[in-house]
């Protein structure tokens, strides 16, 4: 695949001498739905604001399907939809008048059926006449969605779409963005719902103190630094792991009803097979068994926690 | 050139204008009105014509200014310091349209607002008064041209302003003593020498002064020199909005 947005040595220092980002380097491919993680104050936004022109960069440069941002930014910039992660909506505002300015404003002539379209697809036509400021905060967010859907963009930035939004709302939501991908719109997300990253992202960048310390494909990802438990629910209680069985990467859990038999997915023997002809040699019997794979939270934790060194 | 945007944001700011049109037309007009009872019917009767025009008839090109420069400044700076208040000005900073054309939306929305507000103070005159327009052209040069500019400088005044308080002080404190005190309701020449020429260093004289010549063919100073001064603000507005937007200044972090 191509990339449609590429990031090259971009920084970005404020006024007050805080450096946001330092040198990012990043490429996102055309048509993907891309994930970017990480814990407050990591730089998210701030990336998201140089690409879309709110943010002014220190040093690097970015193109949007060639287009760079400063010097042709009338292309770039007619190509991206923002959803940001405030709820800055006008209040005074219909819904319809609202979605419509945005079409107006990003340089697109009149289209009523589209936008009907976008409305109806986000649940939000019985509420087309209403202003805005009558809505909740759910709503609102997906006014927002509709305001930057109206220009027909191919790339959708989303910072937090689904903060304040209820369950059933959600799995709307994520439809139109998988409707969105399937029609070939590039979609780059910031969620602090790493469950919906892990259920929607093909990539997944994670940034920490300014810097992009990883980004890979999710599946690849979850299977390098994915570690998989096996538990087993023993027939007797043990009082402590045997000694015979000391080779294995073993713990007790559940007072001694439960071991628990940690292992890598990537190696090349996961021990599975060893270990159990150990515990029929031992005649330790279990009831039943389930494995268990970390989840991309636990993964994302880990990385933060001990900085970009757990790439490599 | 986006005309889409131009218009979106015209029509925005317009439909603003129509929503709160009691604090948008008819106050400004009560106002006015107010002025011409005032000093035009209960103190201007006592008073004898000045340079030959009736002093209810001298006050009306003053009246307007004061309406229009206040109106224009006022109008125009609420209207790009609401978004940047609200936080909506994301949208604008993220969209194809250039400073030039973000401008013309907003500033072309407040100077067809004060343009409408000037002419229908006219027509309320015309109640009060008998009025003849010397030069029709040229009144509606200076009240076209007065409208920009002061809506140019709102704009500015909306970008610059960091609160609400910023906002309002200069068209009160500012615009509004430099109006009364750039002839509104008297002729320069009737001040003192000294004062005579401390009052040309009010750019609002100019202002005044050409469009009263407009209606009775009489002005502190030459036409063709409150047209120029005109100009000259209308240029410096113009460059300071144009750096505004080059280098982000109170817009882009």
């Amino acid at each position: 695949m191509t990339s449609i947005i590429s990031i090259s040595g971009l920084s970005k220092t404020y006024a007050s001498g805080f450096q946001a980002l330092k040198t990012i380097n990043l490429d996102i491919k055309r048509g993907e739905i891309f994930a970017l993680l990480g814990p407050n104050g990591a730089g998210k936004t701030t990336l998201i604001g140089v690409i879309c022109g709110i943010v002014n960069p220190t040093a690097g440069t970015v193109t949007v399907d060639g287009h760079e941002i400063a010097s042709d930014y009338r292309a770039a910039r007619s190509l991206i939809g923002l959803v940001p992660q405030e709820l800055t909506t006008d209040a005074f505002e219909t819904v319809w008048a609202t979605v419509s300015f945005s079409r107006g404003l990003f340089g697109k002539p009149k289209n009523p059926a589209y936008i009907e379209k976008i409305l109806k697809d986000l649940s939000l036509w019985d509420k087309k006449d209403n202003k805005i400021m009558t809505l909740s905060g759910g709503m609102k967010r997906r006014v927002l969605i509709a305001k930057a859907l109206s220009h027909e963009p191919q790339v959708l930035f989303l910072d937090e779409p689904t903060a304040g939004v209820d369950v059933e709302l959600r799995k709307d939501m994520w439809q139109v963005v998988r409707d969105l991908r399937a029609s070939g719109v590039t979609i780059i997300l910031t969620t602090h719902y790493i469950e919906e990253a892990e259920d929607m992202a093909d990539r997944i960048g994670v940034i920490s103190k300014g810097e992009i310390i990883l980004v890979e494909n999710k599946a690849e990802l979850m299977r390098k630094l994915g570690k998989k438990q096996l538990t087993l629910h023993l027939q007797k209680p043990l009082d402590a792991v045997p000694t015979e069985l000391a080779t294995h990467n073993l713990a007790l859990a559940d007072d001694g009803n439960e071991l628990v038999f940690t292992y890598d997915t990537m190696a090349e023997r996961t021990g599975v097979t060893a270990l159990l002809s150990d515990l029929a040699r031992l005649n330790i019997r279990f009831r039943d068994l389930q494995t268990t794979q970390s989840s991309l939270e636990d993964i994302f934790i880990g990385l933060v926690h001990n900085g970009a060194g757990a790439t490599s | 050139m986006n005309s889409h945007a131009i218009l979106a944001i015209y029509k925005f700011e317009m439909s603003r204008t129509l929503r709160t049109i009691w604090q948008s037309i008819v106050s400004p007009v009560i106002s006015t009105s107010l002025y011409f009872v005032v000093f035009g019917a209960a103190i201007g009767s006592r008073i004898t014509e000045i340079e030959g025009v009736a002093y209810g008839a001298f006050i009306v090109p003053g009246l307007i200014m004061l309406m229009l420069l206040t109106q224009s400044t006022m109008n125009a700076s609420f209207g790009i310091y609401f978004p940047r208040f609200t936080g909506t000005i994301y949208e604008l900073l993220s969209a194809p349209v250039s400073s030039f054309e973000i401008a013309c939306g907003y500033v072309g929305a407040a100077a067809t607002k004060s343009i409408v507000l000037g002419l229908i103070i006219l027509a309320t005159s015309w109640l009060f008064v008998p009025l003849h327009i010397a030069h029709p052209f040229w009144m509606l040069t200076f009240l076209v041209l007065t409208a920009i500019t002061f809506s140019l400088f709102g704009f500015i005044i909306g970008i610059w302003a960091d609160g609400f308080e910023q906002l309002q002080i200069i068209p009160l404190l500012i615009i509004t003593p430099l109006t009364f005190l750039g002839g509104t309701f008297y002729s320069t020449h009737v001040l003192p020498p000294f004062w005579q020429t401390v009052t040309l260093f009010n750019p609002v004289v100019y202002l005044i002064s050409g469009f009263r010549w407009s209606f009775f063919e009489i002005a502190d100073v030459s036409p063709m020199v409150s047209l120029g001064m005109t100009l000259v603000f209308l240029c410096l507005c113009l460059v300071t909005i144009w750096w505004i937007f080059k280098t982000g200044y109170r817009l882009k972090k």
